[in-house]
């Protein structure tokens, strides 16, 4: 990979810092008049989802990270890796429990994920933001009870417990922000 | 930038020039293009071909005012463009407006109460609010926010303290640009609102100041920074008139900036020799006037204060 110096650090650039790859959240230039010249940087360890915060001394330079976003179609898991395809080549990649983190929770069969690849290998996984899925789980429902608030919890099909009104029953599909992990609708 | 700021920068500028045309100081228009440029470690001037040889963009006024001074004018203003190559941020663009001015026979102290004056009319005109202004000393400062005496603390102790404030490449900086990390990073966010001066700065930090001894005795330069919201806005001096010792110093950065694999410099040789015929005893400053705006307009950004930022140009 290229080498990137401080003057190329922007929001979004891929850097290794300490052998984890890393994203660029904030760059601030700052020098003092007389002084010598520095960057005050925000990155993201993608590795881990830390944010870290760095000083470089202006001219520095780090290695690109080798880390690549795309679009893949989720298609199956063995109990060990999670399986995802490229729409275009149908080349497939697995994804262990690691990357996947709680993109886990919301996955159904074809639906289409952000995949991080890096070196190649799935490093991280954002699963759609909506998505819809069937409540497998819950207290029977109020009848009636479809206007006031109050909430109780539901565990979907897919392991992940929502938030949803009273008045839903189990087999119900709903559709969820995984962002929040937010209830937003019944899906009729 | 807005049709508002625009009208601002417009008003501030003749603001400034009535300021001092009421306090006498004459307006000097000196050349931006130069053959000789400042030998500053840590500016980079922009470099030009004028005829077929090398000549810079000049990154202040100084060394042209000084040697009218030295021709005997009096007190005098520049302002002006000025250009730093590499300088590009929220607080920075490679050619911005500085306003610079010297004051024969008087002290820092006095010129920095100058700058409270015209920095306190201006916010008063322009925001119909008070400036709050303190006064601290560079080691007051350190002692304050990092327990330690900048003057007499040793080079390890800053380095060690350099490279747990940001990374392990400090660890072979100079004295100077410890300080200098050190201030940014742990004291410019946490000195108090309005203008606040600071002055005693590091001898190893002179420039064109001259060195006195403060209270302790420790050798200090008569160098002061301006901060306006805790942003710099201005840096002056008791101004160094010994021509030899100017050129010692220069001859000292030309060897720092080869041992840095910086660009090479030559001493400016005319400004030398306007030294030797003789500076007048003066107080000189530069004060960024774009950054100056920013604050009058309480906005973030030096693209938002310029016709034409650097990215658009």
């Amino acid at each position: 990979m290229a080498n990137y110096s401080t003057n190329e650090f922007r929001s979004g650039l891929k850097l290794m810092l300490d052998g984890d790859p890393c994203s660029i959240l904030e760059n601030e230039f700052v020098k003092p008049g007389k002084g010598q010249a520095f960057s005050r940087v925000k990155l993201r360890n993608l590795k881990t989802g830390r944010v870290i915060e760095k000083t470089f001394k202006s001219g520095e330079s780090l290695e690109g990270a080798d880390v690549l976003d795309m679009d893949m179609q989720y298609l199956y898991e063995d109990g060990e890796f999670w399986y995802f395809m490229e729409p275009d080549t149908f080349e497939q990649h697995q994804a262990s429990e690691n990357a996947l983190g709680d993109a886990v929770k919301w996955l159904s069969e074809q639906d289409i994920c952000v995949v991080t690849l890096y070196n190649g290998a799935p490093l991280s996984v954002v699963p759609p933001i909506h998505v819809e899925l069937a409540i497998a789980q819950t207290d029977p429902g109020l009848r009636g009870d479809t206007a006031q608030g109050g909430s109780k919890p539901a565990k979907l099909v897919t392991g992940a417990i929502v938030k949803v009104p009273l008045f839903l029953e189990e087999g119900e599909v709903i559709k969820v922000d995984t962002r929040t992990g937010e209830y937003q609708g019944r899906v009729k | 930038m807005s049709n508002e700021s625009l009208q601002y920068r417009s008003e501030l500028l003749q603001s400034l020039r009535s300021f001092f045309q009421q306090r006498r100081a004459m307006e000097v228009d000196v050349p931006v293009l130069a053959r000789s440029t400042v030998t500053d470690i840590n500016i980079e001037s922009i470099n030009v071909k004028v005829f077929g040889d090398s000549g810079y963009l000049q990154t202040s006024p100084e060394y042209f005012m000084k040697r009218l001074l030295a021709c005997g004018v009096g007190d005098i203003f520049c302002l002006g463009k000025a250009f730093r190559d590499s300088e590009v941020g929220r607080r920075h663009n490679p050619e911005f407006t500085m306003l610079e001015w010297y004051r024969r026979g008087w002290d820092e102290h006095q010129l920095m109460t100058e700058v409270t004056e015209l920095v306190g009319e201006l916010v008063q005109r322009h925001t119909s609010s008070d400036l709050a202004v303190s006064k601290l000393s560079y080691a007051d400062c350190f002692i304050q926010h990092l327990g330690v005496d900048p003057h007499s603390a040793q080079l390890p102790v800053l380095r060690q303290m350099a490279v747990a404030a940001s990374s392990d490449s400090w660890v072979t900086e100079t004295r100077a640009n410890c300080l200098d990390l050190l201030f940014s990073l742990n004291i410019e966010p946490q000195l108090p609102g309005g203008l606040v001066f600071i002055y005693d700065y590091p001898a190893c930090q002179s420039a064109l100041a001259q060195i006195h001894l403060n209270d302790h005795g420790q050798a200090v330069s008569r160098r002061f920074e301006v901060f306006f919201n805790g942003m710099e806005l201005a840096n002056g001096y008791a101004e160094l008139t010994d021509a030899n010792e100017q050129k010692s110093r220069f001859e000292k950065d030309i060897g720092q900036r080869l041992r840095d694999n910086k660009s090479a410099v030559a001493v400016d040789n005319k400004f030398i020799e306007a030294l030797e015929s003789g500076l007048p005893p003066c107080a000189g400053v530069a004060l960024g006037v774009d950054r100056l705006l920013m604050q009058l307009l309480a906005v973030e950004s030096i693209a938002q204060v310029m016709p034409f930022s650097w990215d658009r140009c």
